[in-house]
C-alpha cells in the first residue's frame, strides 16, 4: 500500500523534543530517538509532567523509556519559543482521563 | 480503504478531533496514513482553560486508535460522491 503523497510517519521528530499523552493519561516528555511502524517509541532523556490542582505541575526524571505504540495517544512537537514562555509551576489542572474505547 | 482516501481528500482543511479521553483538538489536516493516524499542525486544544497539556504543542501526531470524531468542516463533505464510493465498496470493487 502506498503511503500518502505527505510525509506520515515521525521521521522528522527524530532527535526533536517530544510530549506524548499516553493512554492511561501521563504526560511524557522527552527526546525522540526511535520508532516504528506500530508507534513504539524510544525517549531519552524523558521526564513526566504530573498536572495537579493544588501545585504546579510536578516532573519527574524517567530517563531512558521505551512506550508501546498499543498505550499511546498524542504525540506532539515542543515548540521551543513556546516552551520557554511557559511557567509550569503556575500551571494547575486536573490530569488528563484514561483513554476509554467504547465507553 | 474507503475512509483513507476520504480523509486524504481534507488534507489542508481545518478539523477537530475528538478523542477518546474526551480531549478536543483543533488544527489543519496534514496528513492522514493507513491506521488512520492523524497529523495536525497549527493546534488548538478546545477547552484550553481545562486541558493546558499541550500548550507548548504546535504540530502533533494522533494516533487512530484514539480518536473517537473527527469534526469535518461544512465544505468537505460531499454527500453524493461519499454515497457513490461507499456503494462501489460495498460491491466489491
Amino acid at each position: 500500500m502506498a503511503s500518502a503523497n505527505k510525509d506520515t510517519g515521525l521521521e522528522y521528530l527524530v532527535n526533536q523534543l517530544i510530549s506524548v499523552i499516553t493512554n492511561d493519561g501521563r504526560n511524557i516528555v522527552g527526546m525522540l530517538k526511535g520508532y516504528d511502524q506500530a508507534t513504539n517509541l524510544i525517549i531519552d532523556e524523558s521526564h513526566e509532567r504530573v498536572y495537579s490542582t493544588t501545585t504546579g505541575v510536578e516532573q519527574h526524571v524517567l530517563g531512558l523509556y521505551i512506550i508501546r505504540g498499543d498505550n499511546i495517544a498524542v504525540v506532539g512537537e515542543l515548540d521551543d519559543e513556546m516552551e520557554s514562555t511557559l511557567d509550569l509551576t503556575a500551571i494547575k489542572a486536573h490530569p488528563l482521563k484514561p483513554i476509554q474505547h467504547g465507553a | 480503504m474507503l475512509f483513507f482516501s476520504y480523509f486524504k481528500e481534507l488534507v489542508g482543511k481545518e478539523v477537530t478531533v475528538e478523542l477518546k479521553n474526551d480531549l478536543a483538538i483543533t488544527g489543519v489536516l496534514h496528513s492522514v496514513d493507513q491506521y488512520l493516524n492523524i497529523k495536525l499542525e497549527n493546534i488548538k486544544v478546545v477547552d484550553e482553560i481545562k486541558y493546558p497539556h499541550m500548550m507548548s504543542v504546535k504540530n502533533c501526531f494522533i494516533r487512530g486508535s484514539v480518536v473517537r470524531y473527527v469534526q469535518l468542516p461544512v465544505d468537505g463533505v460531499d454527500v453524493e460522491i461519499l454515497h457513490d464510493a461507499t456503494r462501489r465498496e460495498a460491491r466489491g470493487n
